[in-house]
């Protein structure tokens, strides 16, 4: 009994110094008092750098009038436009040539990624030989190789090169033919949404009925007739609203059409290329990361070797594959913040502007980086959704 | 009458045949590599067309039409752009590259003075290969000189104004040099900044946590070019009036802070793979928090993620290009600067220029990783199956 009482009782803890509690809390609270003493040094010091240069801060001056102009915009935009404007202008070029170029790298990357566990000698040490060319430079330098190798000694617009559809190529971009949408095209988008519902219903019905039945569906077949089928149908209901204007030479110039500029292209192709680099070395990961057991297990189940790839492996690798994907998505979202380098006029280049000029250098970084955190977050959650419903579904 | 034994024993292996001729040869490599069915050979003729299109003319640019000497433009312009080449020609300008091969190396630091970056760099090299090849020994001299001594001697080096060394700014410095310093303290920063932030982010301490995430997530989730330009429009402002930081030195924080926030998640998944026994073990054995990090996890983890932290440096090298935004030039900022000069302009320049700074960063890039996929089976002390 005597002994037991004596286990009862505390042990000693020596020294309070020694508990890690109390260091914890210690710690911590040295943290934080640093923390705000150099969060206050920091805003004394801007609030005094500030009076002397005589900045107003706040959000005010994205009322005023930019006064400088934009080369491209996908929504009305003049010089006369307020500052919060030409951000936008900013922020739109950003997401479209990230959604472009994130389109294009995962193709590309695909492409290359499966090309270099092919059988064939040829094919592998072509892709492999891309991997490691790009994988290996920098993106500014093969932005800048586009830019200024490529596309900028091209021939002048009088000499372009003629390309088919119409389309022509020269040192001022590349110039296509320009969708003319007559009375009742909006038939047609009608038409081709509701064929991608109806596609999305006979997936799904056809998996139910398999599942239940065991008999198969040829679903992508009937999905692309009824994608592009209703479409066209509408098409030719409504009359036949479509119409094309091509591009034309003229004295000095093409007018006419639709042109992609130098800068947009060379980015889009550089973040491209190099992207899919890294999207290839994922993919070849994941396909790599299921167990040779998997294909030969399907393989004895009587699967076509096109089945075992789309029925076991990749659904398999995707889930290896997802997660670092969604990393190289956000990665080219914000390499396209190179564009300031050859002029694009992304969010980057147009705040940049915008803070030159008003000199609200806070302010000015502050929107660039909350715009690419929500850009970054949103990215993210859209994958995180993907991910959940690829992932492995444990009892 | 002779006892006869029939039992006979063989006491060699008998010879292996010879596999049958079908399997044998170049015959059966291409019949298996290339032709092994029709879609096969379909992707050989299709990969036999692009590279019969593209590398001729690589090689007809690159090494036959190139023009490797010249004292100007002349030698890489046709006679219509005023040069020698008759029309059509097409080449690269080595010569511009042969030409500008000291600012591309060192910038704008004066050539009396360039046998100081020289010597720094031989001194970096007699300490970096020591280091790489596994055999030699005393690696913690080797290391401590390399990490500690090396950037002593090179600032003062570099930077000079004492010891009767003339003192050059940094605004002269370029070219290879500032890519590469800004790369190596970038590389020497990141490590232990990364680890630490690590270690807080998997903390008890809630404050010091919460701290390290909203440091880790914020910089990852920014581009560089936006830390760059925090570094240098708002430092400045957070500063009292009258301090002013070097430019170098601003780049160097960002890029370093940057590098540390992807360093922090790669080690962190280093951290994360570690059983927890191993934990328990080293606190059973009564150690201290550093000496559990520093002598049983540490060690494991860091092990495991080379490959992630040889990818955060060859990210890294690749981004100290960015510094031209704010107006540094690098290797290839000072590459593209000279496109600007009236004495090489032509349509080749450009590209001569810029192929030429790909092949030196390539070659950087592509040896990091060739050595680290080294370390890592060098170092795969694991059970193979």
């Amino acid at each position: 009994m005597a002994s037991q009482e004596i286990l009862r009782e505390e042990p000693s803890r020596g020294s309070f110094i020694n508990d890690p509690r109390v260091r914890g809390i210690f710690f911590q609270a040295l943290v934080l008092v640093l923390l705000v003493a150099g969060v206050w040094w920091v805003t004394h010091n801007v609030i005094a750098n500030l009076t002397r240069l005589h900045i107003a801060s706040g959000f005010g001056f994205l009322k005023g009038r930019a006064g400088f102009d934009i080369s491209e915009s996908a929504i009305a935009y003049s010089s006369d436009s307020t500052y919060f404007r030409a951000i936008l202008v900013g922020f739109i070029n950003t997401v479209i040539v990230a959604v472009v170029g994130i389109i294009t790298a995962t193709i590309i990357g695909f492409i290359v990624g499966i090309g270099r566990l092919s059988h064939n000698w040829l094919i592998r040490k072509i892709c492999t030989v891309y991997v490691e060319v790009f994988r290996n430079i920098p993106p500014l330098l093969v932005i800048f190789f586009w830019y200024s190798g490529v596309l900028a000694v091209l021939p002048p617009p009088r000499d372009s090169i003629n390309l088919p559809f119409g389309s022509f190529l020269n040192q001022r971009g590349f110039y296509f033919p320009r969708a003319m949408w007559g009375e009742g095209s909006w038939l047609i988008l009608v038409a081709l949404l509701l064929g991608i519902a109806m596609a999305w219903f006979v997936a799904r019905k056809a998996r139910q009925r398999q599942m239940a039945t065991g008999q198969p569906f040829p679903v992508f077949w009937t999905s692309i007739a009824l994608i592009v089928g209703l479409p066209l149908l509408a098409y030719a209901l409504s009359g036949f609203p479509l119409s094309f204007e091509f591009p034309k030479q003229s004295t000095f110039n093409l007018v006419g059409g639709f042109q992609v500029r130098p800068e947009f292209l060379s980015l889009y192709l550089a973040l491209s290329c190099y992207t899919a680099a890294f999207i290839a070395e994922i993919v070849r990961a994941g396909i790599r990361g299921v167990s040779a057991g998997q294909t030969e297990a399907a393989a004895a189940l009587g699967l076509r070797s096109g089945s075992i790839l789309r029925l076991v492996v990749v659904p398999q690798a995707m889930r290896i594959v997802i997660p670092p994907l969604t990393s190289q998505y956000l990665n080219l979202t914000k390499n396209s913040s190179l564009a300031i380098a050859i002029g694009y006029p992304d969010l980057t280049a147009t705040a940049g502007t915008v803070l030159n000029q008003t000199g609200q250098a806070v302010e000015g970084v502050v929107i660039m980086m909350a715009v690419y955190l929500a850009l970054s977050l949103i990215t993210s959650a859209v994958m995180n959704v993907v991910n959940a419903r690829m992932a492995l579904v444990e009892r | 009458m002779q006892e006869h034994d029939m039992s006979w024993v063989r006491t060699e292996m008998a010879l292996a045949q010879a596999a049958p001729s079908s399997e044998r040869g170049l015959g059966a490599w291409v019949r298996k590599n290339l032709i092994a069915s029709t879609g096969d050979t379909i992707l050989t003729i299709i990969g036999i067309v692009l590279v019969a299109m593209i590398l001729p003319q690589i090689v007809n640019w690159a090494f036959i039409n190139a023009q490797w000497t010249g004292p100007d433009r002349t030698v890489c312009a046709t006679v219509a752009q005023g040069g020698i080449q008759p029309d059509g020609w097409t080449g690269a300008c080595w010569a511009f590259v042969n030409a500008k091969f000291g600012q591309f190396m060192f910038g704008r630091y004066p050539l009396e003075e360039r046998w100081r970056p020289i010597l720094v760099a031989i001194l970096f090299v007699a300490l970096l290969v020591p280091l790489l090849i596994p055999r030699v020994p005393r690696k913690g001299l080797n290391a401590i000189l390399l990490f500690f001594a090396l950037p002593v001697v090179a600032f003062v080096l570099l930077l000079g104004g004492m010891f009767g060394l003339p003192y050059v700014e940094t605004p002269l410095w370029g070219g290879l040099l500032v890519t590469l310093s800004l790369s190596f303290v970038g590389i020497a920063v990141s490590l232990p900044v990364g680890i630490v932030l690590a270690l807080g982010r998997r903390s008890n301490m809630p404050i010091v946590k919460l701290l390290c995430v909203i440091f880790i997530e914020t910089v990852r989730g920014i581009p560089l070019i936006t830390v760059l330009f925090f570094a240098s429009v708002m430092l400045p402002l957070f500063l009292p009036a009258g301090v002013s930081f070097d430019k170098f030195l601003r780049a160097l924080i960002g890029v370093s802070l940057f590098a540390a926030a992807y360093m922090a998640e790669v080690v962190r998944g280093g951290l994360q793979a570690i059983p927890k026994g191993q934990y328990e073990g080293a606190d059973s054995l009564g150690l201290s928090y550093w000496q559990k990090m520093g002598l049983v996890v540490m060690p494991q983890a860091l092990k495991l993620v080379i490959p992630g932290i040889v990818n955060t440096f060859i990210g890294m090298f690749k981004d100290t290009s960015l510094v031209i935004v704010i107006s540094m030039f690098d290797l290839l900022g000072i590459v593209k600067q000279n496109f600007s000069d009236a004495s090489w302009a032509t349509p080749q320049t450009a590209r001569s220029g810029l192929v030429f700074a790909a092949f030196i960063f390539w070659l950087f890039c592509f040896g990091m990783s060739r050595y680290s996929m080294y370390t890592e089976r060098r170092l795969d002390t694991g059970h193979k199956r």
